[in-house]
């Protein structure tokens, strides 16, 4: 018992314990369980049922079988490779997005510290910097996908997908600099403590949201056009280029591209509930002073959580809400509108810190 | 021929270019449905197919039977009508003698080839004695093995259940050996 308390102790052994959790038990499963809800919520939108049909014995679930059936299905099914593909980034592009897509979760945290204790991979000095970087990476994954698949149709998107999150990115950190003003950091632990705060005695918790609705708009705006996913999925453009950059991938390799989109939207998710929703802080919390510790941590998951499952949803259903952008719209969006506006925001706000605060 | 044009009224302008205003009103619509769908499925028109069958119309060509008089025997009296009349020769009949004198004739053999049915209905309208029907209200016969499409006379039946799914195996199939064994063994048979 004592030994294993040691060992528990070490921070290493720590470190690998929680990426076990975020990863294995928070992100992955999230994000298989989007593929199958992304169905289901769809046919509600439109007036269907979905996917019931799956089963194990006389067990349906509402269709929750059909997750095990997709996987066993793409195990199963052969990995082609198209004539003239470049072998080696043929074979490794769809991990990059796979691989971005679950490094956001390196620096979510999940419930507040308890002692020296974080509920949090890792709280780096950059924060917010390393996601930016990150999330640039995951270009390589549809640009390579694209350039080595031999196909005009897979280079066709995988170009349009490049510049499509390039131009995205640039305000995608522009949105956030209001951020950075009002909390005065870019770690990620101060801009959720940052968050703790009240206006008002303890009336309006100062959640992101109300202290940049403006940001919140535009870095959720960026940030569904990171994922390729409707209303900006034009480098998927289903009606024009079939399915885009991955369009000659099959089997578990196109079940990586998949995977990593919905994983994607649930790392997008967390990113808006933690910048913008107070993270993991239940609102008027301190207001039970008695509240056991441990309760407290899970209350604090299950907001966390809540958020997260509510705004995965509300991409789903964004999805079905917002006509497709066409590509020259797409990229009108960004560069003649959501830049100005970023930066009109970011300006804004350091105007009013430096005369009212 | 003067063209007629009809000029439609475009909504550019700044709160349209706002998008915001439009998402909204839209956002209005789908939760609705998204709400009103989760909790009871209630705009639903899905129909659960095999389960749930969608009332079939009696007007509806479906999978043939043939009718019987009310003591049980067939009404066919193996005139060749529709067999003359089928455009896809999909009938065959085999007529042989009724002990009955008022009858005359009965088909020994009553066969239909469905795969090469076209479902026109004209052996129905030929019909003089109303024998051949196509309202048993069976609209997917999908079975496993060519032969399970040649239907012969008993498994013709009678019985109108629109709603029941019929599946016939191989081994339902009568394979007479000899005229003999050909004749029906039950209802329908002729009076000794």
């Amino acid at each position: 018992m004592n030994l294993l308390l040691e060992i528990l102790s070490i921070p290493l052994v720590q470190t690998i314990l929680k990426i076990v959790f975020m990863i294995m038990l928070f992100a992955m499963p999230l994000g298989t369980l989007m593929t199958l809800m992304e169905r289901k919520w769809s046919a509600m939108v439109q007036d269907r049922v979905g996917p019931n049909r799956a089963n194990v014995g006389s067990f349906r679930g509402h269709g929750l079988a059909h997750i095990a059936a997709d996987g066993l299905k793409s195990i199963f099914k052969e990995d082609t490779m198209p004539e003239g593909s470049d072998r080696f980034l043929y074979l490794i592009a769809p991990f990059f997005g796979l691989i971005a897509g679950v490094s956001v979760f390196a620096i979510v945290p999940i419930a507040a510290p308890i002692g020296s204790f974080t509920f949090q991979i890792t709280d780096i000095e950059p924060g917010l910097l390393f996601i930016f970087a990150i999330t640039s990476l995951s270009v390589y994954g549809a640009v390579l996908a694209g350039a080595s698949s031999n196909s005009k149709f897979a280079l066709l998107g995988g170009t349009r997908a490049s510049a499509q999150m390039i131009s995205y990115e640039v305000f995608m950190g522009l949105a956030l600099m209001g951020i950075f003003m009002v909390y005065g950091s870019t770690r990620v632990s101060e801009i959720v403590d940052g968050q703790n705060a009240y206006w008002f005695g303890s009336l309006i918790p100062k959640w992101g949201i109300l202290t940049q609705p403006l940001g919140f708009l535009l870095f959720t705006t960026a940030l569904v056009a990171e994922t390729k996913r409707a209303p900006f999925d034009a480098p998927e453009g289903e009606s024009e280029i079939v399915a885009g950059y991955f369009l000659e991938y099959s089997g578990m390799r196109w079940s990586a591209f998949m995977l990593a989109e919905y994983v994607a939207i649930v790392g997008v998710a967390a990113l808006v509930t933690t910048l913008f929703f107070g993270g993991y802080h239940v609102p008027w919390l301190h207001l039970w002073e008695s509240a056991p510790e441990w309760l407290v941590r899970v209350l604090q998951f299950a907001k966390f959580t809540a958020f997260v499952v509510f705004f995965c949803w509300f991409q789903i259903q964004l999805r079905w809400t917002v006509p497709k952008f066409r590509f020259d719209q797409t990229m009108a969006l960004g560069w003649k509108k959501l830049l100005p506006l970023s930066l009109a925001n970011t300006v804004a706000t350091a105007a009013v810190i430096l005369i009212f605060v | 021929m003067e063209l007629k044009v009809k000029q439609v009224q475009r909504v550019d302008g700044f709160k349209e270019s706002l998008y915001l205003p439009a998402i909204f009103t839209g956002f209005r619509l789908t939760v609705r449905h998204f709400f009103r769908n989760l909790f009871g499925a209630k705009d639903v028109v899905t129909v659960q197919y095999p389960e749930e069958q969608r009332p079939v119309s009696v007007r509806w060509r479906g999978r043939h039977r043939l009718t019987r008089r009310e003591d049980g025997f067939l009404k066919c009296v193996a005139c060749y009508m529709c067999e003359t009349v089928c455009p896809a020769k999909c009938i065959h009949i085999d007529a042989g003698d009724h002990p009955d004198l008022s009858v005359e004739k009965y088909p020994v053999r009553f066969d239909i080839d469905e795969l090469r049915c076209v479902f026109c209905g004209l052996c129905v309208e030929a019909c003089p004695k109303e024998a051949i029907r196509m309202d048993t209200g069976v609209i997917s016969m999908a079975y496993a093995s060519r032969s399970t499409f040649d239907f012969t006379r008993d498994l013709l039946k009678d019985e109108y259940q629109p709603n029941e799914v019929t599946k016939f195996l191989d081994e339902d199939l009568p394979k007479p050996k000899s005229q003999a064994e050909a004749l029906p063994n039950s209802v329908g048979l002729p009076a000794a």
